[in-house]
């Protein structure tokens, strides 16, 4: 019997494509979420917004918190550790959570190196703001790739800019002949074997979904139609002013991504969404994206 | 021939793969009028309680529970649970096509998925071993008389068949073999028959 491989690690993340997973910070928002539609959801103290406005060092979660949240839904249910913080891992491993992310919105443990994955049965997803981040992040086991945006913002453009950086390097490294994939790989700092297989399959060997400054339904339908396969939201959902009619109106958009009649109809009356924070208005040293190496 | 994937979320595109391999047309289904015409509809693996507030949403319960009661459906996983006619773990909404008792996440969480091969048992064919790659699996508690079971895990059914209604707790959509896309394609060619004849 076969348990913990890449293939059951990427299995989970098929099975949450075309969903939405969102930041929760309570056994009630978790509820509300499922109840929402949404296919899993990210279980932590603050949701970005929260850890950008009060500043500090964040860190993994309590995991009393966490399994408050386990029993309270029966969807997949994520948390965050450090980047490069193995022990926060493994205290998350043994809890039983469905996935970690090792995420960039938790301030850094390691300035060097990230969590090797591959030594872990539960399956990791990381953030990426191009392609040679992402194929990095595979090397080192990650089971699931989320582009990165600028969380806490509700301001979308990062999540774009990286979608598009990632997407356009894939179409770019297509088109090179083999003689010209180990120069990219070099080019790119990822592991050759990776570069190999994208330029062959055309696109990432695990599934990219999109992340960061999601606030509305078009935000979500937007990142569908530049390529994600599936939508992560983290303030956008209990920062607006009705957060079960929002969520339940971004599940909808993920699914109707690429249909304007529904997508006009759920974009009606739902609320304020978050207010949010332009994201050139934040100083570049308090900018979550960079992280990460 | 035709062959419809519930498209509201989850795994759809490895079965897009596996149907257009075995040579037929695969369409998404995300309205109760993307069902018209098809041979046969596949309820994808996915979140069962995502799926089931998308298909409220938007009347796919009411068309589902009708075309399943002539033509070929086949649950996997999520997929299954909707098709029950009994879920447990916790109960939940279905559409009763399928007479069994399903439980949800009965192997446990993530930690506990597995890839274990299983002898596949195809009325008319040879046994074969597949992979059954098992992911937050449910288990098939009981069934009521007049099913057939396909595959077991020891003593378990994980693949059942009530005439035209197939099920399995396990993602034929993520093994290598295409064994179960091309039973099912057979089904819905043979439902297809019945139909033009009748």
């Amino acid at each position: 019997m076969e348990t913990g491989t890449i293939r059951l690690k990427t299995g989970l993340a098929e099975m949450l494509k075309g969903g939405v997973i969102m930041d929760v910070v309570n056994p009630e928002q978790a509820k509300i979420a499922e109840d929402a539609g949404a296919s899993a959801v990210m279980a932590l103290e603050r949701v970005p917004a929260d850890i950008r406005r009060d500043g500090g060092v964040a860190r993994m979660s309590d995991p009393s918190m966490i399994e408050g949240i386990m029993k309270a839904v029966t969807i997949p249910v994520m948390a965050k550790c450090r980047i490069g913080h193995f022990a926060e891992a493994q205290i998350l491993q043994e809890l039983g959570v469905d996935y970690i992310d090792e995420s960039e919105v938790l301030t850094p443990a390691d300035d060097t190196h990230h969590v090797d994955k591959h030594a872990f049965k539960t399956p990791f997803v990381c953030g990426a703001t191009n392609l040679g981040e992402a194929l990095r992040r595979i090397g080192e086991g990650a089971a699931m790739m989320r582009t990165k945006g600028e969380a806490g913002t509700g301001d979308i453009v990062e999540a774009v800019r990286h979608l598009r950086s990632v997407t356009r390097e894939i179409k770019l490294l297509s088109t090179l002949s083999e003689a010209e994939w180990m120069a990219e790989a070099k080019r790119l700092g990822a592991p050759y074997e990776l570069v190999r297989l994208v330029a062959k399959e055309g696109r990432l060997p695990v599934p990219n979904f999109a992340a960061g400054g999601v606030a509305t339904p078009a935000d979500a339908a937007l990142l569908m139609q530049l390529g994600a396969e599936a939508v992560f939201v983290g303030s956008g959902v209990f920062k607006s002013e009705n957060p079960a009619r929002m969520a339940q109106a971004i599940v909808k958009a993920v699914t109707f991504a690429r249909n304007p009649e529904e997508l006009l109809k759920i974009s009606k009356g739902l609320g304020g969404a978050m207010a949010g924070l332009p994201r050139d208005t934040i100083q570049p040293e308090a900018r979550l994206a960079g992280r990460g190496w | 021939m035709n062959i419809g994937v519930l498209a509201l979320q989850g795994a759809v595109a490895p079965h897009r793969e596996k149907i257009s391999h075995l040579g037929a047309d695969m369409t998404e289904v995300r309205l109760p009028a993307d069902l018209e015409g098809l041979d046969g509809l596949i309820l994808p693996g996915g979140e069962s309680t995502t799926l089931l507030n998308l298909m409220a949403a938007y009347g796919l319960e009411e068309s589902i529970r009708l075309f399943g009661r002539f033509r070929p459906v086949w649950g996997i996983c999520a997929g299954a649970i909707l098709l029950a006619q009994r879920v447990e773990n916790p109960t939940q909404r279905s559409l009763g096509l399928l007479p069994a008792t399903l439980q949800r996440n009965a192997y446990g969480r993530q930690n506990e998925s597995f890839i274990e091969m299983l002898p596949l048992r195809l009325p008319g064919r040879e046994t074969a071993l597949v992979e059954g790659v098992f992911i937050r699996a449910p288990r098939i508690a009981d069934i009521d008389s007049g099913g057939e079971v396909l595959a077991r895990r020891g003593e378990e059914p994980v693949a059942v068949q009530f005439g035209h209604v197939l099920a399995t707790t396990f993602h034929p959509e993520l093994a290598a073999d295409d064994h179960l896309h091309g039973y099912f394609l057979e089904l819905c060619r043979k439902a297809g028959t019945l139909r033009a004849a009748g």
